[in-house]
């Protein structure tokens, strides 16, 4: 799995750190910061719910990679 | 338009907090319905999840509050307003661009440094209804001053003048208040909000209102009247919210008792419970609506400009397309996919701060007064079916 974000639909809602804190963080200003572009197999669950989650539609997935 | 109308909105909650028999129909049989507003106008109804979700991410629908096509559940037309337009009702790009000068209050890590702060205030306030008289109102002595003293003490306004916002904020999400006092209080909140933030401009504070004069004056010069339109807009959404969560989440634990045990055994779940409790009462419901800028065809409807769209979204919190046994409160669900704090670029600003004050205070609460109980029957409780915000008005409670 690989982890694309997009700064600029980023809203802050911080609701991909609170749900996988190891691959989103918040830059002091809210934007969204990844952390690891390539998760481990036992984060993609999490990962994916952050994406659906995502108010701003700011996480894509590409499930291929 | 042209209508066969249904009966006209709101339509009470039932059982006491879960939507309402007729809007499950519309769910199922009509879900973009026409229906009539109790001011006359007519709006289109969504009841599904994936309506919602799509009409909220969608730029064509704005959330100008003040355009005629807005769909309003009050009764009295707004009143004319030269304020300066709140977060919730900008569009882009100037939405995007005032939530990001706001948005490093309300990150994460700087909610989760509250949680000390917050879990003191909850403590006084326990502290102070032990040493007092019972039955007392858990609205007056709990409910409402804890996330009142939070968002106070967030945006730097004294305590002292608490009661002066709640008053004012209760007037103006309660949808029967006339228009002429809704005026009033806004226009008290806001001379309010004036002299507090020319204060903070002469005499710096280290607080919310504080840091943005600060990181105004760095970039060029410090707009009062935005920052007076963001103060009132933070103020009335950390009054009625929280408060009415922790009211209603308080009395159906109390009323499940097995589920409030097993809570109680391991507080590692009270997270979850929290999401799966914001689900089960979409307290903020009425206040989501939008109107379309241009024509949008949306399942198999056409919106057409101008024409509002008022989103039920406790409806859509039960969809069983998304939720099993949605109209269960499975406290271990864990579901986030719900749209309690909305969805979009306008998703609730304070949500991680709100789920952080349920959470301290499930955990405290239960703990510290462990035969707490209503002191009324159930069915007896005042439950506001009239404002923006739904909630109970008074709760009895005794130990």
């Amino acid at each position: 799995m690989r982890v694309l974000i997009d700064e600029s639909k980023c809203c802050g809602a911080g609701q991909c750190v609170m749900i996988a804190p190891r691959v989103f963080d918040q830059r002091d200003d809210g934007i969204v910061i990844l952390l690891d572009a390539a998760p481990p197999t036992e984060l993609h669950a999490a990962v994916r719910e952050a994406a659906c989650v995502c108010p701003g539609a700011a996480i894509a997935l590409d499930e291929g990679a | 338009m042209s209508a066969e109308l249904l009966s006209p909105l709101p339509i009470k909650r039932t059982c006491p907090y879960a939507p309402p028999a007729e809007h499950r129909r519309l769910r199922e049989e009509q879900p973009i319905a026409k229906v009539q507003l109790p001011n006359g106008r007519i709006a289109w109804a969504v009841t599904r999840h994936e309506h919602i979700r799509a009409i909220l991410s969608d730029p064509r629908f704005s959330s100008n509050r003040r355009d005629p096509g807005f769909p309003s559940l009050s009764h009295e037309p707004p009143p004319a307003s030269d304020l300066k337009p709140l977060l919730l009702e900008m569009d882009p790009p100037e939405h995007g661009q005032a939530r990001r000068a706001v948005l490093g209050e309300f990150t994460v890590q700087r909610t989760q440094a509250l949680g000390s702060r917050i879990q003191q205030i909850v403590d006084q306030h326990i502290d102070a209804m032990l040493a007092g008289p019972k039955p007392v109102d858990l609205v007056q002595a709990f409910s409402l001053p804890v996330p009142s003293l939070v968002i106070c003490e967030l945006l730097g306004v004294p305590y002292a003048d608490h009661e002066f916002f709640q008053t004012r904020s209760s007037a103006l999400v309660n949808q029967k208040t006339p228009a002429e006092e809704i005026a009033r209080a806004v226009g008290e909140l806001m001379m309010y909000l004036g002299r507090l933030v020319a204060d903070k401009a002469q005499n710096p504070t280290d607080d919310l209102l504080g840091r943005q004069i600060a990181k105004q004056r760095e970039s060029g010069g410090v707009n009062y009247e935005d920052l007076v339109s963001m103060a009132f807009l933070l103020l009335l959404a950390g009054h009625e919210t929280t408060a009415n969560m922790i009211s209603l989440s308080t009395l159906v634990l109390l009323q499940q008792p097995d589920k409030l045990a097993a809570l109680q055994r391991d507080p590692s779940k009270t997270l979850a419970a929290v999401e799966e409790l914001l689900r089960y009462f979409t307290i903020a419901e009425h206040a989501l609506g939008r109107v379309a800028k241009e024509d949008v065809e949306l399942g198999g409807v056409r919106i057409a400009a101008g024409e509002g769209v008022l989103l039920l979204a406790n409806t859509a919190n039960r969809d069983p397309a998304v939720f099993g046994n949605a109209d269960e409160l499975d406290l271990e669900r864990g579901s986030r996919n719900h749209l309690a704090f909305g969805f979009g670029p306008h998703q609730c600003l304070g949500q991680n701060l709100a789920r952080l004050e349920l959470q301290i205070v499930i955990d405290t609460l239960f703990r510290r007064i462990p035969g707490l109980r209503p002191a009324v029957p159930v069915d007896e409780l005042p439950f506001k079916d009239e404002t923006t915000v739904y909630g109970i008005r008074e709760f009895p409670v005794t130990w």
